[in-house]
């Protein structure tokens, strides 16, 4: 059983208190509990706060380039699906630079859980608008107020049938815990998009901000209702739904590749005595 | 005896099929072949056409001059110009509405004949390839085998039906063409193959053990991708079609990272959208082979043509510093063991590699010996399980006397694969000191540079020992420079034809530099408008080549044009 010490990384660049050492915690709790050892999963992060993500926890690490997390984790479970893969991104990452590849990685339903540090701001390149700010918001760089709506992450990915679609606090710890631990279990891909408030760039979305209209979905609510779902993904201004929005039960790429229906690509031994044969219909 | 066949028609026509048909006719009778197609950027309609030459002397690329227009649509009357003096167009009358007159035309009723002998109109097209066959005299016992390959699957109906039309169309022209002189000579014992330059790539990746190909359709690399997903089940690969271009060489990254071979494939403008992940390949060392197919640009260009103007941008491409291969084949042999070299570079060295091929060769067929599977190294370069394992500790990126780190496989075992985008340290881990950053690029690209240095092969070198005029080019025009100087009009002539590029080879394996400066006259032929091999030799070199030839029409050079250049210059320089 690993303990937490075992996921114990560098020391965090972060400012100080900012909304990413919940996640943080949070995140180790959650692999503890579900027993996965720092070998066992690979994170692939971008650039921004986020993207230092995985190294601050110990564990395999493709850090790569803004934007690009989810085609490289794609890539990492097409070619071991044994392996548990997981994306932690930004908003400016995920939903700007890399909105394309998201979309894609819905559709194809790959299984990697994305986490998402929706702070509604660009922090690392000092307090621009990000996809997530909410309209009217003034920043440097849009001095008349962010003219474009809001960006909607949770009633998108429902649009699209995502396959596990939530929304955690970064002010909630033991509540974001137990959403993780229901993404990695669940088969398909998984979007938590986590509230996690800059302390140095919005002064707008705080603790407080979200600590006043942030609520548990009700025990009773159906996550499967994709119509109910579509709605809850709405709710924003006043009241702020944490919790598993909606949840399918789509087919995986590795159940649909008959290649790798039997053992994941990099365990398969490279065979070309067949060459031979395949030469000769060019004869 | 040296013919060309020229297949004329619309899109979707099936000229490629006839082609194609005849092509393999030709090549199982031990013929050398050369196709090639010339097409636009339409699904149907518009003008296109399939051209087939065939010798007993090797042959490597167009002729101007034309045996046989097969004329599938009026347009193809535009070709009878091309026409040899024996020369023969045939069509069919009631197809096209129109009756020609002339001696050189042959109306042959290719529907009715379909229709009579085999029911069914679609089988026109084995008609005329029949005519072809029974213009050159030739038998029709390769026809009937490929047919039976090729319609076994759709019953023996339409198996003997082609067989009665293919007869028909042979029966035709064996009595009503009177003009025909045609001898078809042979030299070759087959088997031999009949391959493209796409499939040649492909395969050469199959056979190297590629496990992962990710990409998004551009022409002309879509041949490859759709002759690895053919073969997807059978050896056990991945194909994935991605979103764009950044997603196919970060997915292919990630696949490598994970620990199987990884390639992506894609045109100019595509590989503009690749860059970014080029300099990823180079900063976490994570081996990618990039197959880049050049077509005429800037921006959409033309599309379905060829040009040799990538070469600059796959050479320069991409920020930052790094170490990169660029192989450039000058036909599907050295495609097939190229590919193969460019999956051993990238993961002996974690380097990025790109194939740098363009349209001419990636859609036009070549006999070739069958390959030599010998030839092919394939080495697996990565730590995996016990031999992992058993390692005291592990560093992705540990400092080493050759700067390569042999790569762990994720997952296998307890040790952690850690890489970054960003500078990073021994483990992997983002740094910013000034020290570390000096050393980790001294690692990856003074270290390893040398080394792939040294695996870089001499260009080759073909022709009189003591040339006089030396011809020099890379990628492919490989044939067509190769048939100039079997030609042998031009006095003391050699060629000098570069198919690894980069880095650019040593003169210590080959001294090309003193061959070009004994030579009267060095000519350094593109198919590009501004010599950028030229431009790259004196970089390399300042060896500065003062002839050049240029051609960027989108068209690739045949053999007479590129002779009747040469000459030309040759005797204005004597003049």
């Amino acid at each position: 059983m690993p303990t937490l010490q075992d996921y114990r990384g560098q020391h965090p660049a972060w400012c100080p208190g900012c909304g990413n050492f919940g996640i943080l915690k949070a995140f180790k709790d959650a692999m503890v509990e579900l027993n996965i050892g720092p070998h066992q999963f690979t994170i692939v992060s971008g650039i921004g706060q986020a993207g230092k993500f995985p190294h601050y926890v110990r564990c395999n690490t493709f850090n790569g380039l803004h934007g690009r997390t989810l085609p490289v984790a794609t890539g990492i479970r097409l070619a071991n699906h044994e392996m548990t893969v997981m994306a932690f991104a930004g908003d400016g990452d995920c939903y700007g630079e890399g909105g394309n590849h998201l979309i894609h990685a819905i559709r194809r339903n790959i299984n990697v859980k994305l986490f998402v540090h929706d702070n509604q701001i660009y922090a690392l390149t000092k307090g621009q608008a990000s996809p997530t700010s909410m309209e009217g918001v003034k920043t440097k760089n849009q001095p008349f107020g962010v003219f474009s709506e809001q960006m909607n992450p949770m009633a998108m990915a429902i649009a699209l049938d995502c396959s596990f679609v939530a929304r955690g606090f970064a002010g909630d710890m033991k509540h974001l815990t137990l959403l993780m631990k229901e993404a990695v279990n669940h088969k398909g891909f998984t979007l938590i998009d986590i509230l996690q408030p800059c302390v140095t760039f919005n002064k707008i979305n705080t603790f407080d901000w979200y600590k006043q209209r942030v609520y548990h979905i009700e025990a009773d609510y159906n996550p499967e209702d994709r119509i109910a779902a579509f709605q809850k993904a709405l709710e924003w201004e006043d009241r702020i739904p944490i919790g598993i929005i909606y949840r399918n039960h789509r087919l995986i790429p590795e159940e649909r590749i008959p290649v790798i229906k039997e053992r994941p690509l990099v365990r398969q031994a490279v065979d070309i005595s067949k060459i031979e044969t395949t030469l000769k219909e060019f004869c | 005896m040296d013919y060309s066949i020229k297949i004329g028609g619309e899109a979707g026509q099936g000229i490629q099929t006839i082609g194609e048909t005849l092509a393999k006719v030709f090549s199982r009778t031990g013929c050398h072949v050369f196709t090639h197609q010339d097409y636009e950027s339409r699904i149907r309609g518009g003008h296109n056409f399939y051209q087939v030459r065939l010798s007993d002397n090797p042959v490597f690329a167009p002729k101007d001059k034309i045996d046989i227009v097969v004329a599938l649509d009026r347009e193809s009357f535009q070709h009878e110009k091309e026409l040899t003096e024996n020369g023969t167009v045939i069509y069919d009358s009631a197809d096209l509405k129109q009756k020609y007159e002339g001696p050189h035309l042959l109306d042959i009723p290719f529907v009715a004949l379909a229709l009579e002998h085999g029911k069914d109109k679609i089988m026109a097209n084995t008609v005329a390839v029949g005519a072809v066959l029974g213009m050159l005299r030739m038998d029709l016992n390769n026809l009937f085998e490929i047919i039976k390959n090729t319609f076994g699957k759709k019953g023996e109906d339409v198996v003997q039906g082609n067989i009665r039309s293919a007869q028909a169309g042979h029966d035709f022209t064996m009595k009503n063409c009177e003009r025909c002189s045609f001898k078809v000579e042979t030299n070759i014992r087959p088997p031999q193959m009949l391959i493209s330059g796409v499939e040649a790539i492909a395969l050469g990746a199959i056979a190297s053990g590629l496990k992962f190909y990710a990409a998004y359709p551009m022409t002309p690399s879509t041949g490859i991708m759709n002759y690895i997903a053919d073969k997807e089940a059978e050896y056990g690969i991945i194909v994935e079609q991605a979103e764009d271009e950044i997603a196919a060489i970060n997915m292919a990254l990630g696949a490598s990272f994970a620990g199987v071979r990884a390639m992506t494939g894609t045109a100019g403008g595509g590989f503009a959208l690749m860059v970014e992940g080029l300099s990823l390949a180079g900063m976490t060392e994570t081996p990618v082979v990039i197959a880049l197919g050049q077509r005429p640009a800037p921006a959409t260009g033309l599309p379905t043509r060829t040009e040799q103007g990538d070469l600059q941008f796959a050479l320069y491409t991409a920020h930052g510093e790094f170490p990169r291969v660029v192989l450039a084949p000058g036909d599907p042999e050295q495609a097939f063991y190229l590919t193969s070299k460019a999956f051993d570079l990238a993961d002996k060295y974690q380097i990025p590699v790109i194939i740098l091929f363009d349209q001419h060769l990636a859609d036009s067929q070549w006999t070739s010996a069958v390959f030599d599977l010998g030839r092919i190294k394939y080495t697996d370069y990565r730590l995996r399980g016990e031999a992992f394992g058993n390692l005291p500790e592990y560093k992705r990126h540990a400092f080493t006397e050759t700067g390569v780190t042999p790569f762990g496989v994720p997952g296998e075992t307890e040790h952690l694969v850690v890489t970054d985008s960003d500078e990073h340290d021994e483990e992997g881990h983002i740094v910013e000191d000034a020290e570390t950053r000096k050393k980790m690029l001294d690692k990856r690209l003074f270290k390893k540079l040398p080394l792939i240095r040294q695996e870089i092969g001499a260009p080759s070198f073909y022709g009189d020992e003591h040339p006089e005029v030396v011809l020099v080019g890379w990628g492919s025009t490989y044939g067509v420079m190769k048939e100039v100087v079997d030609k042998g009009e031009i006095k003391g002539a050699a060629m000098l034809h570069f198919s690894e590029i980069c880095p650019f080879p040593l003169t210590e394996k080959f001294d090309f530099i003193t061959v070009l400066n004994n030579a009267k006259t060095a000519i350094c032929i593109e198919n590009n408008a501004t010599g950028q091999f030229a431009r790259l030799m004196r970089t390399e070199t300042g060896y500065d080549f003062k002839y050049k030839i240029n051609k960027y029409d989108g068209r690739p050079f045949s053999v007479d044009e590129l002779l009747r250049k040469i000459l030309t210059r040759l005797v204005s320089l004597s003049q």
